[in-house]
């Protein structure tokens, strides 16, 4: 089976600091893979390699076996790399739906029709409403983004992902600042996401319980590498996690 | 039909509603209910700058960038006209030429400020287009062979939009119908429909995306939009209407000079009638460019009125002195951006969106 994702020595230098060292890491269709590690580990630069907001010093980032090192964040996006952000980034002036709409409108591929009227393409508007229905945030369609609660800013940033459709969902601490009763609609959806069982899942999360329900496979970065990967038991008993992760001195 | 022509972006407010209607009748009954010719002038002008506010919010109000540069596309449609009727004459085909040749300008003229500068931080493309009208200002008044350096170049225009021309002997309802009146009712008719094609443009699905980008680029990148062609695209339309607004300031003075359409001036005025109308809200450029416009040329009538009857106060009389209007001018500029940061159309429709949920809440 050909990999849904995959980066071969992935690295990116600043100045003299390797944030990203030489990861090569494959991703099979139908996985969620969660990535953990201590804050500083480069687990969010290893998402802007991948999606293309960084450009990376060294290495290549292959989808479905292409070589993509090359394209912009934008083409990146078209090709079906979806990204949700780590600190939430929305239209803040924009209305809930339009946030959702735009995400909508770029993969019809509209963006340059300068002639017709926005809202005549109702398929566009009932796909934004579908996906505002998944995220429970109907009923603050018409609010600016930037007056949502913390918690339906999240919610939001991860509709735009769904909204997207693509065909690798990155997901960087989707429950980041949530409250406990407003989790479970974003597991929720994760877990839907896995049912369908032909998108690759990335997710960057902290909470163990949810990693270890949700994930196929673990990879541990720290310090910019690579240093553990495998099945969820193994990888959470191992002692480098134990060390580098939950920051337990492992007895020599 | 009404919301189909207005691109479903009706004025959404009562008062502006009633403000454009106000705008629009007082422009079509200017020669009936003002007579003389600087009512007609002041007329001419605000139809000439809503068009240009227009096209300069479409940059700066839409897409977020901030331009310098926007008077040399108005002065680069005007030299248009002014250049193409000297050599051609006064003839269709040279008003013609003079507007396709500006365009091309223009068009090759933005596309390449664009390309080569829209990638870097807006602060620095506002010192490029800075630089670049400056440029462009000093060589219009240096090739005075083909520009008419800083004396600028008078011409004739087309018969039917000369003073001489006349529709038919009688006045109409004490109105002569010569070919001033004929020039100014086309340049209504032009005005409204340039106005109501940007209003298309910001909003159609391109128009969305340029606000997203001015919103925040990096997501928009995100979502999969290209940012650098759609800001490029947004500043070479943007460009090519302010240069129609150009052929037009042109055909109606029937002169054209560094001063009248290139000054810095001009670009402050426009800065000014975009932030006072509205930023990112088309009616702004409407409200902003007819208010600053009449106030620009009857304050000083006002305050002369002013100046006589408080003749004998000492420093009131200072005051209102009618060489004082530009301090009133600015006083009157920083009450509304204090008081109304989103300009007079933004916050008219913030109150009425209010009353609305308010209405829709109490059931």
């Amino acid at each position: 089976m050909t990999l849904a994702l995959e980066t071969q020595d992935l690295t990116i230098r600043f100045g003299g600091h390797v944030a990203v060292s030489a990861v090569s890491c494959g991703f099979e269709p139908g996985t969620l893979t969660a990535i953990v590690g201590p804050n500083g580990a480069g687990k969010t630069t290893y998402f802007n390699l991948i999606s293309g907001q960084l450009k990376a010093s060294a290495g290549k980032v292959l989808l479905h076996g292409k070589d993509i090192s090359g394209l912009s964040a934008p083409q990146r996006s078209l090709k079906g790399i979806g990204r949700a952000f780590q600190l939430t980034n929305l239209f803040p002036n924009l209305s809930v739906l339009e946030n959702i709409r735009l995400a909508v409108q770029s993969r019809s591929g509209l963006g340059h029709n300068l002639w017709s009227i926005w809202s005549s393409h109702k398929g566009i508007i009932a796909r934004a409403e579908e996906v505002l229905e998944a995220v429970a945030l109907t009923a603050k369609r018409d609010l600016a983004a930037s007056a949502l609660p913390h918690g339906d800013q999240r919610k939001l940033e991860v509709g735009i992902l769904m909204a997207l459709e693509p065909d690798i969902f990155m997901f960087d601490e989707p429950t980041a600042g949530m409250s406990v009763d407003e989790v479970p609609v974003i597991l929720d959806l994760i877990r839907g996401l896995k049912a369908r069982s032909d998108k690759t899942i990335l997710l960057v999360e902290h909470k163990m319980d949810v990693v270890r329900e949700l994930s196929d496979r673990i990879i541990v970065l720290h310090n910019g590498a690579l240093v553990a990967d495998g099945d969820p038991a193994t990888v959470i008993a191992s002692p480098i996690v134990q060390e580098a992760y939950l920051g337990v001195e492992v007895a020599k | 039909m009404l919301n189909h022509l207005l691109s479903g972006d009706l004025p959404r407010s009562r008062v502006l509603a009633l403000m454009l209607v106000v705008i629009l009748a007082g422009l079509l009954l200017t020669p009936f209910i003002f007579p003389g010719a600087k009512a007609l002038n002041v007329a001419a002008k605000i139809c000439i700058f809503i068009v240009l506010v227009s096209s300069f919010d479409l940059l700066l109000g839409y897409t977020g960038i901030v331009s310098f540069a926007h008077t040399m596309f108005f002065g680069i449609g005007a030299y248009g006209i002014a250049i193409a009727l000297t050599r051609f004459g006064p003839t269709w085909k040279g008003v013609a030429v003079g507007v396709v040749a500006a365009l091309a300008v223009s068009l090759v003229l933005s596309l390449v400020i664009g390309l080569f500068s829209l990638r870097v931080k807006a602060m620095f493309y506002a010192m490029i287009t800075l630089a670049v009208a400056s440029a462009f200002m000093t060589m219009a008044s240096q090739f005075s062979e083909f520009t008419g350096g800083e004396d600028g170049l008078s011409f004739k225009v087309p018969e039917l939009l000369t003073p001489g021309f006349s529709l038919r002997e009688a006045p109409f309802l004490g109105v002569s119908l010569d070919g001033k009146l004929i020039t100014f009712y086309l340049l209504i008719a032009v005005t409204v429909v340039l106005f109501l094609v940007m209003l298309r443009i910001v909003n159609s699905p391109f128009g969305r995306v340029l606000q997203a980008i001015r919103e925040n680029e990096f997501r928009a990148e995100a979502l999969g939009y290209r940012t650098v062609s759609y800001r490029t695209s947004s500043n070479v339309l943007s460009a090519m209407f302010a240069t129609l607004a150009g052929t037009l300031l042109a055909l109606w003075l029937r002169y054209n000079g560094p001063d009248t359409s290139l000054s810095f001036e001009i670009m402050v005025d426009l800065l000014l009638m975009v932030v006072i109308g509205g930023m990112g809200t088309l009616y702004g450029s409407v409200v902003g460019a007819a208010l600053f416009i009449v106030a620009q040329n009857y304050l000083q009538d006002l305050m002369k009125l002013a100046g006589t009857a408080s003749a004998g106060i000492p420093l009131l009389r200072d005051l209102v002195h009618p060489d004082r209007w530009l301090l009133w001018l600015g006083i009157l500029f920083i009450l509304s951006v204090y008081r109304f940061p989103a300009g007079i159309v933004g916050n008219l429709r913030l109150s009425a969106w209010r009353k609305r949920t308010q209405a829709a809440r109490e059931g």
